[in-house]
């Protein structure tokens, strides 16, 4: 029998009220743990991928759309570049490292990107089993790609045309698996890595076996002064570069420059309009949550006069009243907020599930964020406060009216 | 000459200018019984508060095994009361959330002395409701509630036990059987009782009486 047992007494006594208070809490702390964590991930995840590349060229279209495809292999392409125009970069004082893609095919929705070998130099990705692809046809597999669709070194695969996994398969020239990466927690886990060529190969076989009739005199040819790529990662020598180079794309060529750092800092700043309704919203529960607190312990201070008044009249202090009161308050701040993070974990669960099956993206770190410890202070904080102003009504509580009340 | 374990001198107390209140001298014996009689405005529950320590008198003075409480600094009425007055109320009231059994510990806890389950299962026993100490007390009948209330105020073995009205519901036999519950409960610790109440069917079991 103490103080404590008396309180939790109290919250089972009144179920639904204590129900109601910590739900509302709940809710309220999960909404904005769960945005803290998306935030977290999303964060890292984007400028993961972009570390190191200061600009992309593509065709001409929307700025975001070819960093989103090239980069984050989210979104198609804007279209294709002429090879030679990519070549001619290379050429440029300001540029130190040209890294070409050509994309449009997949495997069972995974994407194949036909590039050089600077680009998962350019991850730091390691061939953990087999090699790196070096003739036509052979494929690196991500550690994810290799995981989930089941290819092992050695095994051969059709590709299909676009980039879900309905596409019309390629049935002609198949490619092989000569290695496999070791994960590297970037863009390159989910795709499959092989050289320009392979592309090429692919799509002029395809055309090679057009019907008789339609563009016969282009059939055999390889049309090698045309040969094109979807785009290219540029890292610059100098920071110089930036003044100068995208404007003379821009202006001079077919192609697009589009710098990944705005881009990315515009879709976010999208993005944060809504984090910031969101985050409104849950301040707003959390509020209303702090009022039920206050009310419900209103009320049943209310109910609860003559049992105070008896135990004053037992010897008990008001101070020590005042802090059961409090406490009580203190409970529901508690498990509102440790059912709050429950809720958010879930959430994030949830919503890292559905992230995979779209984008291969995985959104997996449970852990507590530093942010969380200020959000556990915020809500003892608000349970504190709603339970104090009620309870300081014990100070003001007359014993013998009170028990002469009947 | 007797030891008196409580007695008032010329009490005074008003709750306005309207309502002002002269009590008569009080004095009740060691292990003696009293009986306080007065019609209901004649101030029985302000007279019993201010021998529970309850209010603070305007004028005059409380003893307590010889001390002169009513003169004590606030916190120390509290703990003279924790620990020497047992109250009955007019109508049981309990802590509703706990046990039986925890709201017969309440005075142990609150007066800071160990907290004794067995005394508490004893006078369970001894008052008829001891299958009933784990139960919530809204579960329990008026009456049993009633001895409940009787046997919380024996917990800390106080020196003076004062009652509230505890026969004005009750018919006449029960009446009867509550009045032989005090005295010998009273009897047993070797306390004061102080019985206050417009109940005339009493007027025949105690020897000292006093009207208001």
């Amino acid at each position: 029998m103490n103080l404590f047992k008396i309180s939790i007494a109290n919250l089972k006594e009144k179920k639904l009220n204590s129900f109601l208070s910590a739900l509302l809490l709940t809710l309220g702390i999960g909404m904005i743990s769960l945005l803290l964590l998306l935030n977290k991930q999303l964060d890292e995840q984007f400028r993961r991928n972009i570390r190191g590349i200061d600009m992309v060229v593509g065709a001409k279209g929307s700025p975001l759309q070819l960093i989103l495809s090239s980069i984050y292999q989210i979104d198609a392409p804007t279209g294709n570049i002429p090879l030679s125009e990519v070549n001619g970069l290379k050429r440029n004082p300001f540029v130190k490292n040209v890294i070409p893609l050509s994309m449009g095919d997949n495997y069972h929705g995974f994407r194949i990107v036909g590039t050089s070998a600077k680009y998962p130099e350019h991850f730091q990705a390691k061939v953990g089993l087999g090699k790196l692809f070096q003739e036509s046809m052979e494929v690196t597999l991500g550690s994810k790609a290799a995981a989930e669709s089941g290819l092992k070194m050695g095994d051969t695969f059709e590709s299909a045309h676009g980039l879900d996994a309905g596409g019309d398969k390629h049935g002609d020239k198949k490619y092989k698996v000569t290695g496999i990466f070791d994960a590297t927690g970037s863009v390159i886990d989910q795709l499959i890595l092989t050289s320009l060529s392979s592309v090429w190969d692919i799509h002029e076989h395809a055309e090679e076996h057009v019907p008789a009739g339609t563009e016969e005199e282009h059939a055999g040819e390889h049309h090698e002064e045309e040969k094109q790529v979807t785009s290219a990662l540029i890292q610059f020598r100098s920071p110089m570069g930036m003044l100068t180079l995208p404007r003379q794309i821009n202006e001079n060529t077919s192609m697009q420059a589009a710098l990944p750092s705005i881009e990315i800092n515009r879709l976010f700043s999208l993005l944060g309009v809504g984090i910031e309704t969101l985050r409104s919203l849950a301040i707003i529960i959390i509020t209303i949550a702090g009022v039920s607190v206050f009310i419900s312990l209103y009320n049943s201070l209310k109910e609860r006069k003559y049992e105070m008044a008896l135990m004053l009249s037992m010897g008990a202090t008001r101070t020590r009243l005042f802090f059961m009161l409090l406490f009580e308050g203190l409970m529901l701040a508690v498990i509102g907020y440790v059912a709050g993070i429950a809720l958010s974990r879930l959430g994030l669960y949830a919503f890292s599930k559905s992230a995979e099956q779209d984008f291969h993206y995985s959104l997996k770190e449970f852990g507590l964020l530093p942010e969380e410890i200020y959000l556990f202070a915020a809500a003892i904080g608000i349970g504190l406060l709603a339970a104090a102003l009620p309870s300081l009504g014990i100070y003001k509580l007359n014993i013998s009216r009170t028990l002469a009340e009947e | 000459m007797l030891f008196l374990m409580i007695s008032c001198k010329n009490l005074q107390f008003s709750y306005s200018s309207q309502k002002r209140f002269k009590f008569p001298d009080i004095n009740c014996a060691d292990n003696e019984t009293l009986l306080i009689l007065g019609q209901s405005g004649k101030g029985k529950t302000t007279l019993l508060h201010l021998m529970a320590l309850l209010l603070k008198p305007e004028s005059g003075e409380i003893n307590i095994a010889g001390n002169l409480v009513s003169n004590f600094p606030s916190g120390e009425i509290t703990k003279v009361r924790a620990k020497n007055i047992g109250i009955i109320y007019q109508r049981p009231h309990f802590t509703n959330a706990l046990s039986v059994m925890d709201n017969i510990l309440l005075p142990n806890y609150f007066a800071s002395v160990k907290q004794d389950k067995d005394r508490a299962v004893y006078l369970a026993e001894q008052l008829g409701f001891g299958e009933h100490l784990s139960k919530k007390t809204n579960q329990l009948s008026q009456g049993e509630q009633q001895r409940v209330s009787i046997a919380r105020a024996l917990m800390n073995n106080p020196k003076v036990i004062l009652a509230d009205e505890p026969t004005s519901s009750l018919d006449d036999n029960n009446c009867q059987k509550v009045i032989e519950l005090l005295r010998t409960q009273s009897r047993l610790i070797g306390a004061s009782l102080v019985v206050v109440t417009h109940d005339k069917r009493l007027k025949d079991e105690f020897t000292n009486q006093v009207f208001l």
